[in-house]
């Protein structure tokens, strides 16, 4: 989209320019957000992906009296406003208790969205146990032939392997993966599960996983879904030709990887170096032109002697 | 040395205390290292009915070590004191965020810039200001040869002695940027498709004859009814820049007249031989011209000789892009 009005500032033409379509794409962004009545549960569900998937994620913590399997309307409003295409929102009403919905975005307009019912939720803080650090890339497991049932549940396993696998890395650390997501689904049933990995010794150099629980753990049913058309998806699929990166300047490495960086300053004047302030020497303002051209002819001065020394 | 070895061997495979990595029906996980993902299956139902949190772990516990047996393989690297690892391209097809950009429009200086051969020059960015014997900005706070900060202006000889010289130069200045802003919006118009009603005048520098009677063509139509009861000048002369009326024949009417009619356009386009714009050609055979010495002077960088043997060993195979194709479709899994 070509914007009519001009940003003003620098940093809103920046920003402007970050929520641009670009060629190799940015992590996507989460936002959760509660509809007009949530129970405990929910909030709780929210606040904890929320946690486990920062700093890719934002909370909207007030109230929105919105449904979006009726209007998406507001839905891609509020994603707009956090530039986010992904979203997880909770809502709790007779009909439809302890409600939460995944939804993901494609150029702003809302692509596939499925409800669920939570069933069984233990939090995070309900565990007793050290938790993974916050910001990781998981591992993930999607186990059970559900997912391979129809086209309809392949695309809810592609829905949320989207929303689980957190940033898009290209290069990971080995020691970073300490955190397992596992999605299992049995005769309509999804089972959530989050653990912690411990690598034991096994006597080889690939350890011997173990896995501890972390929390939250949900137990999920599927309730309502609406997911993009055939044609749709097949236009989000569509992968773009890969530009030339651009070539970053001055930062090098040697070769015991350690990082260089080029820095150029102008020529420093010692002249004007600030020495320890004694007040003995601190000049009066009125006679400091003259004390300057004095200093200046004494370095002359020596220059000259050494010069003479020398030959 | 071999009598180690298989004691070695034999306290791996025969003592339970030290765990292995080997995982049972590992053939049946699948793994995609990009997305650091496995599946794995639910073989017995019933057991998983009945204890289902110890199946569920003992099942992502399989997929996560036959994954990590993967990732251990692949190459690592050291930085800073961290093993990295790359992670291979994702199998699966994940949708975009937005769609691929496309490329922006060009503006029409751009065009014709592009048409005519005309290249963007770098200019230095610090300039030498007289004023002060320093290098300076070009543009911008602080920048060289400011204009706007004199705080004398010579009067022009043959300009009015009473005109505000200051004044002048800050309206050409606000003309000038409002005139940009015109072109900009044009610019995007244009890219758009979109069509704009013309906005009359634009102020120029040395208005001409032209310019004053298309002035009075537009201050004559400037009026709520358009321009319908605006008096005439006695001896004016109808206006070349308003659009002209059209004009029909009566429905019915003379046959005769219609037939001719009907006939000499007919004979127009049996005739109609091509025109040529001999501006247009000319221009176009002086470039060619100019673009073929230029070539003679240096070969053009962007094939250099060594690769050209590579290339045509390749055969001049168009490669194929990602999507649409139903062979590779069916690799990949949704």
């Amino acid at each position: 989209m070509q914007r009519i009005v001009k940003p003003k500032t620098q940093q809103g033409r920046r920003a402007l320019e970050k929520k641009e379509p670009k060629i190799i794409e940015n992590t996507k962004n989460t936002l959760f957000f509660k509809g007009g009545n949530t129970s405990n549960i929910v909030t709780q569900v929210l606040k904890e992906w929320h946690l486990l998937k920062k700093p890719y994620a934002t909370m909207f913590s007030k109230k929105n009296t919105t449904r979006p399997f009726e209007d998406q309307s507001s839905v891609e409003f509020f994603t707009s406003k956090a530039d986010s295409s992904l979203f997880m929102f909770g809502s709790h009403s007779k009909k439809r208790p302890n409600n939460i919905v995944i939804g993901r975005l494609f150029d702003g307009q809302v692509l596939d969205m499925v409800e669920f019912g939570v069933d069984k939720f233990i939090s995070l803080h309900e565990i007793v146990g050290p938790k993974s650090a916050t910001g990781i890339k998981p591992c993930l497991v999607f186990s059970g032939e559900f997912f391979e049932e129809n086209d309809e549940n392949k695309r809810i396993k592609n829905l949320l392997i989207d929303f689980f696998r957190g940033a898009n890395a290209e290069k990971i650390s080995l020691n970073g993966l300490e955190h397992v997501i596992s999605v299992t689904a049995v005769s309509g049933q999804i089972y959530i599960r989050n653990y912690r990995v411990l690598k034991k010794k096994s006597g080889t150099r690939i350890p011997r996983v173990e896995l501890e629980d972390m929390g939250p753990s949900l137990n999920l049913s599927i309730r309502r879904t609406r997911l993009a058309s055939d044609d749709l998806f097949k236009r989000a699929l569509k992968k773009a030709e890969l530009a030339k990166a651009k070539k970053k300047k001055n930062i090098s490495r040697d070769d015991l990887g350690n990082k260089l960086g080029r820095i150029h300053m102008s020529t420093q004047n010692f002249g004007k170096l600030q020495a320890r302030k004694l007040k003995g020497l601190k000049r009066k303002p009125t006679k400091s032109a003259d004390k300057d051209d004095l200093a200046e002819n004494s370095s002359k001065k020596q220059k000259v002697d050494e010069e003479m020394s020398e030959s | 040395m071999a009598s180690k070895q298989t004691v070695v061997d034999s306290i791996l495979t025969t003592s339970p205390s030290i765990p292995s990595t080997t995982v049972e029906n590992a053939a049946l996980i699948d793994i995609d290292e990009g997305l650091l993902m496995s599946s794995n299956v639910v073989h017995d139902l019933k057991e998983f009915r009945q204890n289902t949190e110890t199946v569920l772990k003992r099942i992502s516990r399989d997929a996560t070590q036959v994954l990590f047996n993967s990732l251990w393989q692949l190459p690592v690297e050291q930085v800073e004191g961290n093993y990295l690892i790359t992670l291979p391209e994702i199998k699966m097809w994940l949708p975009r965020e937005k769609p691929v950009p496309k490329k922006k429009p060009l503006t029409k200086w751009q065009e014709y810039a592009k048409g005519k051969g005309i290249l963007n020059k770098k200019k230095s960015r610090m300039v030498y200001d007289e004023a002060s014997g320093e290098y300076k900005p070009r543009w911008g706070y602080k920048r060289a040869n400011d204009d706007t900060k004199q705080w004398l202006i010579e009067v022009p000889a043959n300009a009015d002695p009473f005109e505000d010289q200051f004044a002048k130069r800050q309206t050409a200045k606000k003309e000038r940027v409002a005139k940009n802003e015109l072109h900009r919006l044009r610019n995007i118009a244009r890219a758009q498709k979109v069509k704009v009603p013309g906005v009359g005048l634009t102020p120029t520098e040395n208005p001409s004859k032209d310019h004053l009677s298309k002035a009075l063509a537009v201050a004559h139509k400037s009026t709520a009814s358009i321009g319908k009861f605006t008096e005439k000048l006695p001896k004016e002369k109808p206006s070349k820049f308003t659009g002209k009326k059209r004009k029909f024949e009566p429905s019915i009417g003379n046959l005769m007249k219609e037939k001719e009619k009907q006939l000499q356009m007919l004979e127009i386009n049996a005739k109609k031989i091509p025109t040529i714009d001999v501006t247009k050609a000319t221009n176009r055979a002086l470039r060619e011209e100019e673009r073929s010495k230029t070539q003679e002077r240096r070969p053009s960088k962007k094939t250099p000789k060594k690769l050209r043997g590579k290339k045509a060993a390749l055969g001049g195979e168009k490669v194929r892009k990602g999507g649409g194709n139903k062979k590779t479709r069916g690799k990949r899994r949704l």
